[in-house]
């Protein structure tokens, strides 16, 4: 239960952030634009949005309201309970994170069980030709395929796929069942971008797992090497690989920042771009705390499911 | 008049520490030893090579000055405003010579037509001239290939040259130092068994020669990698952008350093309420993605920015005051995984006999974190520095799309990416901005990706159990 404090943490940190180290007058004279801007138009610009209230405690009320009607009750103490707010360009922000989730789920889920099966066979089949010429560049092309820039396989494949072949869009989305000709590319882009990294990872997950006793066991058994691999090490190492799946699956809503903007999809990464660029702080604070809540949730489940995992860590 | 920019004193602080570091391994043959490691990997020796290439460079770009306004008839010395480097000074003949718009790499022709006055009565649209890309060529269409064949052989040779002088400087030195014959030092540098670094060194440095005597060589008549929307040499914009990269690499460890460490062995060290408090504070901030703390933080500083503009008056300075901030929010996202790791070999080294015995022979406990426990998690710190800085030079680039990243006046090849994006969409496709920007990162990132590969295996004391 040490997901309350860290909440509680973050919602702090947010609030002196957005509120404290800049006051809600420099942001709305940042908004209006130019430098001749009237006292009244900010007043007016920082009533429609509600940040005409003291900061923190409000001297002009009585009872429970010298709290509630302030900025930090209004703009942060109601994240807990999901309540967003309404952003700066006056739309509901819990309105469009609802709608522009499933976007960035149709994207992030499939992409992300391609790439654990590409990562998991080719890691495989590192491992089974290990310390031999084949593993040796094999490692070397992984590390090059790390090095290169996430922004190249997007515009590479944008500019391959899309402008010379013509076989998908270039970019745009679309609801229902013809949005797959839209998601095609993303998906197979952010699946080919995690080869690199993913790949090396496995590999040293098997290796480690191909060092232990028991699989010196089997083999002194007269197991087939073949048989090891699959029957022994696949399954053992992918303990760690499925509980690491578990805690990156609630950031999945978020979806990916530069895909999605690449690919103009309404998912919530291109949201949060276009909030950032809009300076549009409402909901920048409201996605740094929806993220934190998911990465805790993502915390939680790691521990859960290690528990299901593996049998010896419920022991002690 | 020299100026010292605050990157520019962060990277010589570096190099001071870095030398100094140097320097004391060399007199220690235990530390010396996983280094000699290092370099005897023919992996390690190549990309240690190129980085230092890389580094060269940076630091070439970092020293900066006002240079001086020449006046022949005032005795008074007068400064210009502007500030340049070391760097620019050298590749003055790129700096200058801009064209009108875009041109192709090794083009002496504009890449857009342009209506063209041939007589009074009828102009024609045709592909100008450029201005400076092979201005000396009378007939470009068919001098030019032999032309540019002349000027990569002319670089090759000249690199050769300078190649087998600094052979012969080496094996000069070293035929002094063992008083043996020069014939002897050859065939004992390129054939010996034992020491495999050197020979791979001097390889390296060779092909790292060719490619500059080349690029140098061409670009004083053509421009490398063509021009960008403006006019301005593509390959400038590379090699400038090195400096921004490198900064991004290693002043945001430089800035992080302090607190990961001192926190990590602290909470490791003491345990308790302390080890509480240090990891409620990086798991909070852990779990804001890190994307979004940049993203609030320099949309901070913009209105920040925005509201005093009275502060920044040069925009050098104010595009490297936002580049230190970069620095040092990519720090505070950054530095909870070498806090954690440093937290957890603390505690498992707290319980190691000697500082128990330490401990009950009354030592400080500060005195003990210095003298015993510092020294051995330094190889962890040391694999976190080598391993996060490929990782943020990549980050910079994503960063700089979305304009979250360094200023926009600053070189950097996020910078230089994002401005190209929409060439690609243009008809016809203008794809050497995009792809100098990403070869330049790629080479540099690939070969600090190889290089911390080969440290990590070196200093890591697990990595070696598995052989």
């Amino acid at each position: 239960m040490y997901a309350v404090p860290i909440l509680i943490g973050i919602n702090l940190l947010t609030f002196v952030l957005f509120f404290v180290v800049n006051s809600p007058d420099e942001i709305a004279r940042l908004h209006l634009g130019d430098k001749y801007v009237t006292e009244v138009q900010i007043n007016a610009w920082k009533h429609d949005r509600g940040y005409d209230k003291p900061l923190l405690i409000n001297t002009d009320e009585s009872g429970m309201d010298v709290v509630t009607e302030t900025i930090f009750f209004d703009k942060s103490v109601r994240l807990f309970v999901f309540d967003f707010g309404v952003s700066d360009s006056g739309r509901n922000i819990g309105y469009d994170i609802k709608q522009r989730m499933w976007p960035s789920l149709a994207i992030a889920i499939p992409s992300l069980i391609m790439g654990l099966l590409i990562n998991i066979s080719f890691a495989l089949l590192i491992a089974f030709f290990r310390a031999t010429y084949i593993d040796y560049w094999g490692v070397i092309f992984c590390v090059a395929l790390m090095s290169i820039s996430s922004l190249f396989y997007i515009i590479g494949g944008q500019f391959l796929v899309g402008k010379l072949l013509q076989i998908v869009p270039i970019s745009g989305y679309d609801y229902g069942l013809s949005s797959i000709k839209f998601l095609v590319l993303p998906i197979l882009i952010s699946a080919i971008y995690g080869i690199g990294a993913g790949t090396r990872w496995y590999r040293t997950l098997f290796l480690e797992e191909i060092s232990k006793d028991y699989v010196r066991t089997a083999r002194a058994k007269g197991l087939s090497e073949k048989y090891i691999l699959f029957h022994h090490v696949l399954r053992n190492a992918l303990i760690p690989i499925l509980t690491g799946v578990v805690a990156i699956l609630p950031l999945l809503f978020l979806g990916s920042l530069i895909t999605e903007s690449f690919f103009s999809i309404p998912g919530l990464g291109s949201y949060t771009i276009d909030a950032i660029q809009r300076q549009d702080f409402a909901i920048v604070r409201s996605m740094v705390f929806l993220g934190a809540v998911l990465y805790i949730i993502g915390l939680i489940l790691t521990d859960i499911s290690y528990t299901f995992a593996d049998p010896r860590l419920r022991l002690k | 008049m020299p100026v010292i920019l605050v990157t520019d004193f962060l990277i010589f602080l570096l190099l001071i520490l870095a030398s100094s570091y140097v320097f004391y391994v060399c007199k220690r043959p235990l530390l010396r030893a996983p280094w000699a490691d290092v370099l005897k990997n023919r992996v390690g020796a190549i990309s240690f090579t190129v980085l230092m290439f890389y580094i060269f460079i940076a630091v070439l770009d970092s020293m900066h000055f006002h240079p001086r306004i020449s006046s022949s008839q005032e005795k008074k010395v007068v400064y210009s405003n502007e500030i340049t480097s070391v760097f620019d000074v050298i590749a003055s003949h790129l700096r200058t010579s801009t064209e009108k718009t875009y041109s192709a790499p090794l083009s002496a022709y504009q890449y857009s037509k342009e209506a063209a006055e041939v007589s009074n009565e009828n102009s024609h649209r045709d592909y100008p001239r450029l201005k400076y890309g092979g201005r000396h060529l009378t007939n470009p269409n068919k001098e030019i290939v032999s032309d540019v064949f002349s000027k990569i052989l002319k670089g090759i040779l000249i690199a050769a040259v300078f190649w087998i002088v600094l052979l012969m400087l080496i094996t000069f030195f070293y035929a002094h130092k063992k008083s043996s014959s020069f014939y002897a030092q050859i065939q004992q540098i390129f054939f010996s068994k034992q020491n495999r670094s050197l020979p791979t060194i001097l390889i390296t440095i060779l092909v790292l020669m060719i490619i500059t005597c080349v690029a140098v060589q061409l670009s004083f008549s053509y421009h490398v990698f063509g021009t960008d929307k403006v006019g301005q040499d593509v390959f400038y914009q590379a090699l400038k952008s090195i400096r921004t990269g490198i900064i991004i690499g290693t002043v945001t460890t430089l800035v992080m350093l302090p607190f990961a460490i001192t926190l990590g062995i602290m909470a490791g060290y003491f345990g308790g309420r302390v080890d509480d408090i240090i990891q409620y504070i990086y798991t909070t901030l852990n779990s804001v993605p890190g994307v979004l703390l940049i993203a609030a933080a320099i949309l901070m500083l913009h209105v920040y920015m925005g509201n005093n503009p009275e502060q920044f008056t040069n925009i050098t300075e104010r595009a490297d005051l936002r580049l230190l901030f970069l620095c040092m929010i990519l720090g505070i996202t950054s530095w909870t995984g070498l806090c954690r790791l440093l937290r957890g070999e603390s505690l498992k080294l707290r319980e190691t006999e000697y500082i128990v015995a330490a401990k009950a022979l009354g030592v400080r406990s500060f005195v003990i974190i210095f003298r015993h426990l510092l020294p051995n998690v330094m190889h962890i710190v040391l694999i976190t520095i080598v391993l996060d800085f490929s990782g943020l030079v990549l980050a910079e680039a994503v960063l700089s799309y979305v304009n979250i990243g360094v200023d926009p006046t600053t070189h950097s090849w996020g910078n230089m990416i994002n401005s190209a994006r929409l060439e690609m969409a243009r008809e016809p496709v203008v794809w050497w901005s995009l792809s100098a920007s990403l070869f330049f990162m790629f080479v540099l990132v690939l070969f600090a990706n190889l290089f911390s590969d080969v440290v990590r295996d070196v200093f890591d004391p697990r990595a070696k159990k598995h052989e």
